[in-house]
Order: C-alpha cells, then sequence, then structure tokens
C-alpha cells in the first residue's frame, strides 16, 4: 500500500502504521481514509496529500 | 495597574493594545537588537473582543493599555491567532479573570493551546474560511497553517479592511511609533527581512501559496496588523510585494562568505575569496562567526546566490560554531544556492570536508572541492583562494 505525504508540512502517512490517535486503525489504505480525516500533524485535508 | 499605557487607536472601532519590550536581545536564539513588541488588538464591535495576548511578563501592560478603552471584563471573544508563548502567554490568565464567552482559535490551535497551558476550558475551532459574528462586525478566519506554526491563522475584518495577520509581516522591532509610515523605511526593510529569514524562511513555498488565495481573496487592506513591529497602514502593498518577493528566494550576486578560526588562517582564506568575489563583480559578505550571529547570516543569505564557509579543524571536527551556523541554516531550508567550503588545518583537515557534506545534505550545489590549506596560507594558497572567489562571481553572473 501506498505512503502519502502532506504537501504542508511534510507529515507521511504510512497505511501500515494507520493513525491510531486519529482513530484510524494500521492497515487502513489512503483512499479509505474518512473525507474529514486531517493531518495529525498540521490539520491538512486529504486533498493537500500526494503519493510519496 | 499602571495608567501609563494606553491604547493606541486604529480606527473608531479597533486599538492597538500590546506591548513594547525594549530590552530583549534574544529571542528564542535570533538575536534583537532592536528589541520587539507583542502585539494585542482590541475590536470594540458589540461583542467586544481581543485578538492575540502577549508574553507573560507583559500582563500588566496589556491589561493597562485594555483598561485605558473599556474593562476588560466586557470583553466577549477572545481570538488566538498563533499559540506560540510570545502571543499566549497571558491567554490562560486573561481567561480566568475575563471569563470571556468565546476563546476562538483554528483547529490546530485549539491543540496547541491545550498542550501548552493543559486547560479544561473550550475552546472553540473555528476552520479555514469560517466567520463569526461579533453582533455589528464580523470576522472572518483564514487557516495559514505552518506560517510559521501548524496553529497559525489570519482574522480578517472586513468592515474596518483590517488584517490581523499573526507573526506574517511583522518584525522584531520595539519603536514608541505604532505605524509603518512613522518609521525609517531602510529599517522597516531590515527587520522584515531579517525576520522572514529566521521565522518564515522553510515555508516559503507555502507563503507563495499564501500570498495566492489572499490576492483572489478578494479582500482589501486599510491596516495590515502583525503581531511583532509596527502596523502597516500605508505601505500594504509593498510589504505584501516583499514577501512574495523574499519567498521566491531569487538568487542575486551575493555572495555570502561565512567562517569560524582560531589562529587566523582561515580567516585570510575568507578574506581572499571575498576579495577574489568582489575582483569577479559579486556582493561580498565577508562574516567571521566570533562577531556574526546566526541571525545576521540568515538575513544576509535570504537573496544570496553563494554560501561559502570555512572552518579550521579541531580534534577531527568542525569548529563549533561553524556546527551552530550549519544546523541552523539547515533547518532554514535556503533554495537557490552554490555552495563552497575551505579552511586551515595542522595535520588532518575534515572541517572542509564535513562543510561540504552538510552542504549536499542541504540540496546545495557544490561547485569545487574542499579548499584546504596546511597551517598558515602562503601566497600562492592565497592566490588560490581569490581565484575562488573569482570563479564563484563568474558563475553569480548568471543572477
Ligand atoms: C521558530 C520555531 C520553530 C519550531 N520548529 C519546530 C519543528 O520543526 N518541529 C517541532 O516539533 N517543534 C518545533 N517548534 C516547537 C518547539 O519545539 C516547542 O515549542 C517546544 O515545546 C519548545 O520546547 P522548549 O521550551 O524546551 O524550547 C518550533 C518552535 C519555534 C519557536
Ligand atoms: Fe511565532
Ligand atoms: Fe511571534
Ligand atoms: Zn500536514
Amino acid at each position: 500500500m501506498e505512503k502519502y505525504v502532506c504537501n504542508i508540512c511534510g507529515y507521511v502517512y504510512d497505511p501500515e502504521q494507520g493513525d491510531p490517535d486519529g482513530g484510524i486503525a494500521p492497515g487502513t489504505a489512503f483512499a479509505d481514509l474518512p473525507d474529514d480525516w486531517i493531518c495529525p500533524i498540521c490539520g491538512s485535508g486529504k486533498d493537500e496529500f500526494v503519493p510519496e | 495597574m499602571a495608567d501609563v499605557y494606553k491604547a493606541v487607536k486604529l480606527t473608531d472601532r479597533v486599538y492597538w493594545v500590546g506591548a513594547i519590550d525594549w530590552t530583549i536581545r534574544d529571542f528564542h536564539g535570533y538575536t534583537t537588537p532592536r528589541g520587539s513588541t507583542y502585539n494585542a488588538y482590541l475590536i470594540l464591535a458589540d461583542k467586544i473582543t481581543l485578538v492575540d495576548t502577549v508574553k507573560a511578563p507583559f500582563r500588566e501592560e496589556l491589561l493597562s493599555r485594555i483598561a485605558s478603552v473599556v474593562d476588560p471584563k466586557d470583553i466577549q471573544v477572545i481570538v488566538s491567532n498563533h499559540s506560540e508563548m510570545d502571543h499566549s502567554g497571558c491567554l490562560a490568565d486573561m481567561i480566568n479573570l475575563i471569563e470571556p464567552e468565546k476563546v476562538v482559535a483554528s483547529t490546530m490551535g485549539a491543540k496547541t493551546l491545550r498542550d501548552i497551558f493543559h486547560l479544561d476550558r473550550e475552546i472553540i475551532s473555528v476552520k479555514d474560511g469560517e466567520q463569526l459574528s461579533l453582533g455589528n462586525l464580523t470576522l472572518r478566519f483564514m487557516e495559514t497553517r505552518m506560517i510559521h506554526w501548524p496553529d497559525s491563522m489570519f482574522s480578517y475584518l472586513p468592515e474596518e479592511e483590517i488584517l490581523f495577520s499573526h507573526d506574517a509581516f511583522g518584525m522584531h522591532l520595539a519603536s514608541a511609533e505604532r505605524f509603518d509610515d512613522e518609521i525609517d523605511p531602510a529599517i522597516l526593510q531590515y527587520e522584515g527581512a531579517t525576520y522572514f529569514a529566521n521565522i518564515l524562511l522553510p515555508y516559503s513555498s507555502l507563503v507563495t501559496r499564501l500570498l495566492g488565495r489572499v490576492g483572489s481573496s478578494g479582500m482589501a487592506f486599510k491596516y495590515i496588523a502583525p503581531d511583532h513591529g509596527p502596523v502597516w497602514r500605508k505601505d500594504i502593498g509593498g510589504t505584501i510585494g516583499r514577501y512574495g518577493d523574499w519567498a521566491a528566494q531569487k538568487p542575486t550576486r551575493k555572495a555570502v562568505v561565512v567562517y569560524g578560526t582560531m589562529w587566523h588562517s582561515t580567516e585570510r582564506m575568507a578574506r581572499a575569496i571575498s576579495e577574489g568575489l568582489a575582483n569577479g563583480g559579486a556582493i561580498a559578505r565577508c562574516m567571521s562567526l566570533d562577531v556574526f550571529h546566526r541571525s545576521n547570516v540568515a538575513y544576509e543569505v535570504l537573496d544570496a546566490g553563494a554560501l561559502v564557509i570555512g572552518s579550521s579543524t579541531l580534534n577531527n571536527n568542525m569548529l563549533p560554531q561553524v556546527a551552530d551556523v550549519l544546523t541552523y541554516l539547515k533547518g532554514l531550508r535556503p533554495v537557490n544556492l552554490m555552495g563552497a567550503s575551505f579552511g586551515s588545518y595542522g595535520w588532518s583537515g575534515e572541517a572542509p570536508g564535513q562543510i561540504a557534506e552538510i552542504l549536499k545534505e542541504m540540496k546545495i550545489e557544490v561547485m569545487v572541492e574542499p579548499m584546504k590549506v596546511q597551517h598558515v596560507p602562503r601566497e600562492n594558497d592565497l592566490a588560490r583562494c581569490y581565484a575562488l572567489g573569482e570563479d564563484i562571481a563568474l558563475q553569480l553572473r548568471r543572477n
């Protein structure tokens, strides 16, 4: 599964890790993140992310 | 409460109620020879609103300036545009004292304020583009994430055409004057550029995007009210234009030669390189780290086209003051620079190579092999240094 990087702050979403603090289980693909999911570092929306 | 501190009027309904810090000289490692101000603003809307607070030791000054216009307890809304302590230092105290109806911040701001002050009180988080009615006036919010913290946000008051712009468009400059047109433009240019170079440079590409968003937002500005330094009311186009230029980091023919030295051999190399640069038509800045602060170097690098760094070797390493400035510059992520390294050494001479490696990590194109001289430079060594300066100057003519 592909990693995605935040254009604003550089945070990398790694599907293997998920985003447990944001309620996202490990193994969740970027495409399957809810539309209102935000970057845990800077609060940007999914549209700011690009494949790493 | 001392009543010598008064509010300063921007418009009939908006006042500056900040604090002047005449004596600060070190702002988290950034040298501030002219001191600073922490700006806070009072909006006399139906719902009286305070935009940002000040650094903790200046609480009485803030309260006193507010009290010269209204009873602080009449404030109903506090907006935090940036949760860093120079602007939020009094926030917890102000909340306790005033008991406002609402405390407002961006989504990340609300989270950061909780992490900083361990507040249990609710902070209302507002999203990009959201509006808050203050009765007869309105505040419109614009997120400016990572400029320069995740929480940073602009607040705009359309009825008065005032942009409250947190650290953006600000500078560390203590002054009795509150407006840009009352202060020497050369000082504003220098301190504004120094602020940009030391605080906003890593986020240059975001600044460029933000200026685009501001341009297309249709917002008109009579005032830009930052959190440090003077309020802009005259040269608004100029200050926005300069931000565009600085963020673009368009290189000039300037070369910054920065060095650390023990017995002055590396210094002699630095001087020879600088003379060669000047002879080749470049603008040379020759900066000994014994006398120049890292934040002075950052200022010079902002519009430079070349960065030439020297160090003698101390116990198989570069000098600590050179490591300091390199760590600092690396974090500031300057772009559009070419690089070179040099230094005198005694027997092992690791420093110039170490510097070149860091320049490469910074994605700076290193033009030549590190230039090394054993012990004290001879005439032909200085001639090599001079020629290096001339070579760099030749490359800089492209700019
Ligand atoms: C100019 C500036 C840049 C910062 N950059 C970062 C950063 O890149 N990453 C980070 O995690 N924190 C960053 N911070 C936040 C600080 O690390 C944070 O405020 C920390 O709590 C300060 O700890 P201290 O009080 O021990 O200095 C930055 C703070 C400032 C003032
Ligand atoms: Fe800040
Ligand atoms: Fe600040
Ligand atoms: Zn992010």
